[in-house]
């Protein structure tokens, strides 16, 4: 099912014109505070009514200015995830968890979600009663459970500290996995896009900068420039091939393979690999002697600088493309250019569980 | 307590109870209505109408009174099809009494459910909203629900008004001992008669009484409907 999108909203100060298509998996809109992802997603929710746009669910006209067509929220059956959860106060968790289900009744699917996210002992509790990462879950459950076309998460862990969202995140995983609908994910956390995502859509000032596969997206060394410096890096996919008897796990990508410490999954697993740009290094020649493990081949396919001394130079290492920080200076002295074959030396690989394969 | 309250005294207590409590029960679906109005929608004419809804606490009771006579009497624009076409008298009616009451009280009334409209966040709508629910089923199992300790605060302190309502009752329905005499005018009546002083205090008594309970029944519920929904 796919989703498609078109607004623009005025307001004094801001005006919002943004056009994409979000497909199946998880399309994330990333863009600062105040960009407009979340008036995006409040029209696709039907919470707010633009002043002129069209909004297409799989095929379904959910707005239409032009027509004349709009779709109230109650009508769309699209799950909306909160970033403060939003649970009903009056309600204990298991009536917040059915208010959106038809039948209202505790059925196999309600137990499925139930144990998917590991709420069966909060069922007779009160939100008042929950933390934070609790909420997050529950609220998680009850737009899973009111069995939506289309999921809707603006920042569902923005409101947690970092062991909360890591107590989430799998979670979020597992439904990206199981729930066979198109999520559409707001955040700004470049990390969470790496590990979640399969389409990113950029946000600036109230347009769409950028569309595409969340690996090509990240690998574009434009990208830095909305991404962060310490942000920017490419995603790829590989597999597990064999773990060895020194601690280190042997991953599979297109352009070779990477030797990482011991990965708890098993062999023929899909990983999810992200390295950031700033912990690459480039050298032109093989290298020998060095103590870091992961070495790619590949060939330079772009170079951009910055305004400042840095350089992100594009590397394409077999179908993979990743994506290196060097300085303005070693990239004149190493006189790279685009087509020239180089390799990638890694100092810090990010490992996260992938469906691909899975 | 019949034994120790004389039956005229009697009378005017049980009048004054059932005045209040039909002006508070009649009047209180249209309160929550007229407070959702003020609370969450704009309209043209919103100030007109809160404006009238607040006059009765503004204008001297006689006023009100006096303008309910002129409406509501046989004579009046309302009072008159009313009895000539539901056989329906307000005026000089225990009825009359219970709609002078009910109009003194509703400001109040409106006052505290509309704060407690105000408080309900109206995200957790918006929530309900995506999860299916259609506009009354929100409003019946989210607003409603929430805006309980409001309901109750507001419906006590208009039976609380009710009961101690007094000028523009007489004005418009007199005091006719039994049919019209509540209890205020009861007090009143006592004090105008040589000897009365001993009736009228016992009628204090009991419109402190029954002004206390009030007071606490209502505490009560409100504590309960608020730990219904803050839910610990």
């Amino acid at each position: 099912m796919t989703l498609e999108v078109r607004l623009s909203q005025r307001w004094p100060g801001f005006a919002l014109d943004a056009a994409f298509t979000a497909p199946d998996g998880v399309t994330a809109l990333f863009g600062r505070s105040g960009s407009g992802k979340t008036t995006i997603v409040n029209a696709v929710a039907g919470l707010l009514r633009p002043q002129a746009g069209r909004i297409v669910l799989g095929g379904d006209v959910l707005l239409d200015t032009r027509a004349g067509r709009f779709v109230p929220p109650s009508a769309r059956r699209i799950g909306y995830v909160f970033q403060d959860g939003r649970l009903f106060p009056h309600m204990d968790v298991a009536a917040n968890l059915l208010y959106g289900r038809r039948p209202r009744r505790r059925d196999a699917a309600f137990s499925d979600v139930v144990d998917l996210l590991g709420i069966g002992a909060l069922l007779a509790r009160r939100p008042a009663a929950l933390s934070g990462g609790e909420k997050s879950r529950v609220a998680l459950g009850r737009a899973l459970l009111s069995n939506p076309r289309l999921l809707l998460m603006d920042e569902p862990l923005a409101a947690l500290d970092e062991a909360r969202k890591a107590e989430i995140l799998p979670y979020l995983e597992r439904i990206r996995d199981t729930a066979r609908i198109p999520i559409l994910y707001v955040s700004h956390s470049v990390a969470e896009i790496a590990r979640l995502a399969t389409t990113l859509v950029t946000i600036e000032a109230g347009r769409v900068t950028g569309a595409g596969p969340v690996a090509a997206m990240l690998a574009d060394p434009g990208a830095v420039r909305f991404l962060g410096v310490r942000e920017a890096g490419a995603v790829l996919a590989g597999r597990i091939v064999a773990h060895h008897p020194d601690g280190l796990s042997e991953v599979a990508v297109s352009g070779g393979s990477l030797h990482l410490p011991r990965i708890a999954l098993g062999v023929g697993h899909g990983v999810r690999l992200r390295i950031a740009a700033q912990d690459v290094i480039l050298s032109r020649a093989a290298p020998v002697g060095l103590s870091a493990l992961n070495i790619l081949p590949g060939i330079v396919t772009a170079i951009r600088r910055g305004d400042g001394p840095g350089a992100m130079v594009q590397l394409a290492c077999g179908g993979d493309l990743l994506l290196a920080r060097i300085t303005g200076r070693s990239a004149d002295a190493m006189d790279l250019r685009e087509g020239q074959p180089c390799h990638a030396i890694m100092k810090s690989v990010a490992v996260h569980p992938d469906d691909v394969g899975g | 307590m019949t034994a120790w309250l004389g039956p005229a005294e009697w009378q005017a207590v049980a009048l004054s109870l059932r005045v209040s409590l039909t002006a508070t029960a009649l009047s209180l679906p249209l309160g929550i209505w007229i407070a959702w109005l003020l609370a969450r929608r704009r309209f043209p004419g919103k100030q007109v109408l809160n404006g009238l809804v607040h006059l009765p606490l503004i204008l001297p009771p006689v006023v009100t009174g006096y303008l309910l006579l002129l409406t509501f009497g046989t004579q009046g624009p309302v009072g008159g099809p009313l009895r000539d076409w539901f056989g329906v008298t307000l005026a000089f009616r225990w009825t009359g009494a219970a709609l002078a009451a009910a109009i003194m009280a509703f400001p109040l009334m409106v006052r505290a459910i509309r704060l407690s409209f105000e408080a309900v966040d109206p995200r957790l709508e918006e929530a309900a909203a995506t999860l299916g629910a259609s506009r009354l089923r929100v409003f019946a199992t989210v607003t409603l629900p929430l805006i309980a300790p409001g309901i109750v605060a507001g419906a006590v302190l208009a039976f609380a008004k009710a009961m101690g309502e007094f000028g523009a009752t007489i004005t418009f329905v007199a005091n006719i001992p039994g049919r019209t005499q509540t209890l205020p005018s009861a007090i009143y009546g006592f004090l105008q008669v040589p000897g009365g002083e001993g009736p009228a205090l016992r009628l204090v008594l009991v419109s402190v009484a029954v002004a206390m309970t009030a007071l606490l029944v209502s505490e009560v519920l409100a504590a309960r409907a608020s730990r219904r929904v803050a839910g610990s």
